[in-house]
């Protein structure tokens, strides 16, 4: 499968995206604004509570091109993050008490200073996520990376849209299942997911279609049944997170005539609890050129930072950062339904 | 009068029944979430015991929501469908257990 820029798909653009969000239906056209239900529960505009996730985007290559990726990300993609701009990141890290740095992709282990950035961002005493994809870690080139990561104390946190094969593979492609159990195999015996080595490997899931995800601690409970007595795999924790309207997942809501369901579905779900807690209020997202976005999706959708607030990693200033409007759109209801959903699951 | 007798844009009109008598209305829905709520069995539970029980009933708004609920609440294909194999087993069986009821009368009223 390629992704949607190579296949140069309408949907590639982010203008098309909004509007097909916005507009594609009369149901779709007539749901409430994201602004005007935060408006409601005196939310409207969205400020930060303050950037404490430094969360860098260091390219869009993957070795997959997963069906529901909203990067559309995949070996075609060629935007990778130049050791130029990773140095302005960890500029900014340098001079600020942000403790956290996650770094996300495409498959981030991909990027060729990786190894470099980890070194130099763990010299800062960050705590360091890796958002892998697992299969990425089952190829010669990078099979030495978790005992690299494990000696530098760095998070794994990796996707496993469900505990069986058939889902699994349906949406990340045939063969991501065994892939996937066997690098978590390797994780495990090197110390990742057991209690006492302070190495944590979490496990990210999201639905494989047009639902939301359920109770975080209970399919917490069953992928750990269930990948322990299948596979004798342990892990410490369990991240929910709900499919966004954009990118790829958007092509499978409209091929799949899912749209109005799920739009609806999203909005109806609108919980104040959630919005309070969305991860752009804590987070900054750093675009694999240096632009500043408010999260990853508003990247994909080229939604950068405020006028007038910093845009570019070059102009870092987390008091003004902190200070900002964060720009919101309808994808938005995907992050503020039921439980919530950020890249650290459930935000309720 | 309308083409279909079933419209699945009705199932989210369900809470509407209350406009025609809402104090039985309003105690059905009460009722009916606490017995959805977490208890002695779990949710997903529930809601594996639910979609078997709306193909029993033939319900197909049942069928809609329970199948939603259960991919909800982390249900594999095969959980579900052992669910609906349970209900069709007992569907079955009732009816067939009757066939004893059948076979006594046949042998009382043969010779
Ligand atoms: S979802 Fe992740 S692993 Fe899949 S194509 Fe996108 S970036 Fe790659
Ligand atoms: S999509 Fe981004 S900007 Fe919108 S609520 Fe979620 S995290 Fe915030």
């Amino acid at each position: 499968m390629k992704s949607l820029i190579a296949q140069s798909h309408s949907l590639a653009d982010p203008e098309v995206q909004l509007d097909i969000i916005n507009n594609q239906t009369e149901k779709v056209k007539r749901l409430e604004k994201f602004e005007s239900k935060l408006n409601d529960i005196g939310l409207y505009p969205l400020k930060p509570t303050g950037i404490e996730i430094f969360q860098i985007n260091v390219g869009y290559m993957c070795n997959m091109t997963c069906k529901h990726c909203h990067v559309d990300a995949g070996p075609d993609r060629e935007e990778i993050m130049t050791k130029e701009t990773l140095e302005y990141c960890l500029e900014a890290l340098k001079h600020s008490d942000i403790e956290t740095v996650d770094l996300t992709g495409g498959a981030p282990e991909m990027n060729p200073h990786f190894r470099w950035f980890v070194d130099e961002a763990s010299k800062l005493d960050k705590h360091i996520i890796v958002r892998s994809n697992l299969t990425i870690l089952d190829t010669r080139k990078f099979e030495d990376l978790p005992q690299f990561m494990a000696d530098r104390g760095v998070e794994i946190t990796c996707s496993l849209p469900f505990y069986n094969k058939r889902r699994t593979d349906a949406q990340r492609g045939e063969g991501t299942y065994d892939k996937s159990m066997k690098v978590l195999k390797i994780l495990n015996e090197i110390g990742y997911g057991k209690e006492d080595t302070g190495l944590e490997l979490n496990l990210v899931y999201n639905p494989v279609g047009a639902f939301l995800p359920g109770d975080q601690k209970s399919l917490k409970q069953q992928y750990k049944d269930r990948l322990w007595k299948d596979h004798g795999i342990v892990f410490n924790d369990l991240f929910t997170i709900t499919n966004l309207p954009i990118s790829r997942y958007l092509n499978f809501l409209v091929t799949s005539g899912n749209l109005d369901e799920y739009m609806e579905k999203l909005v109806t779900s609108f919980n104040p609890a959630a919005a309070e807690g969305v991860m752009c209020r804590n987070t900054i997202s750093i675009g694999w050129d240096g632009t500043l976005y408010d999260c990853d999706f508003n990247q994909m959708l080229k939604m950068k930072t405020e006028d007038g607030s910093p845009q570019h990693i070059k102009d870092w200033d987390l008091e003004s950062l902190n200070d900002r409007e964060i720009k919101t759109n309808q994808h938005c209801f995907g992050c503020t339904a039921g439980a919530g959903s950020s890249c650290g699951g459930t935000t309720t | 009068m309308d083409k279909k007798y079933y419209d699945p844009e009705d199932l989210k009109k369900f809470g509407d029944v209350t406009e025609f008598q809402k104090e039985l209305g309003d105690k059905f829905f009460e009722y009916y979430g606490s017995v959805f709520e977490e208890g002695a069995l779990t949710k997903r539970e529930k809601a594996l015991i639910a979609l078997a029980v709306a193909h029993v009933i033939q319900c197909p708004y049942c069928i809609d929501a329970y199948t939603d609920e259960t991919l909800q609440e982390g249900c594999s294909e095969e959980q579900m469908m052992e669910a609906v194999h349970v209900a069709t087993a007992i569907r079955g069986g009732a009816s067939l257990v009757h066939g004893v009821q059948m076979m006594n009368k046949v042998k009382k009223l043969s010779m």
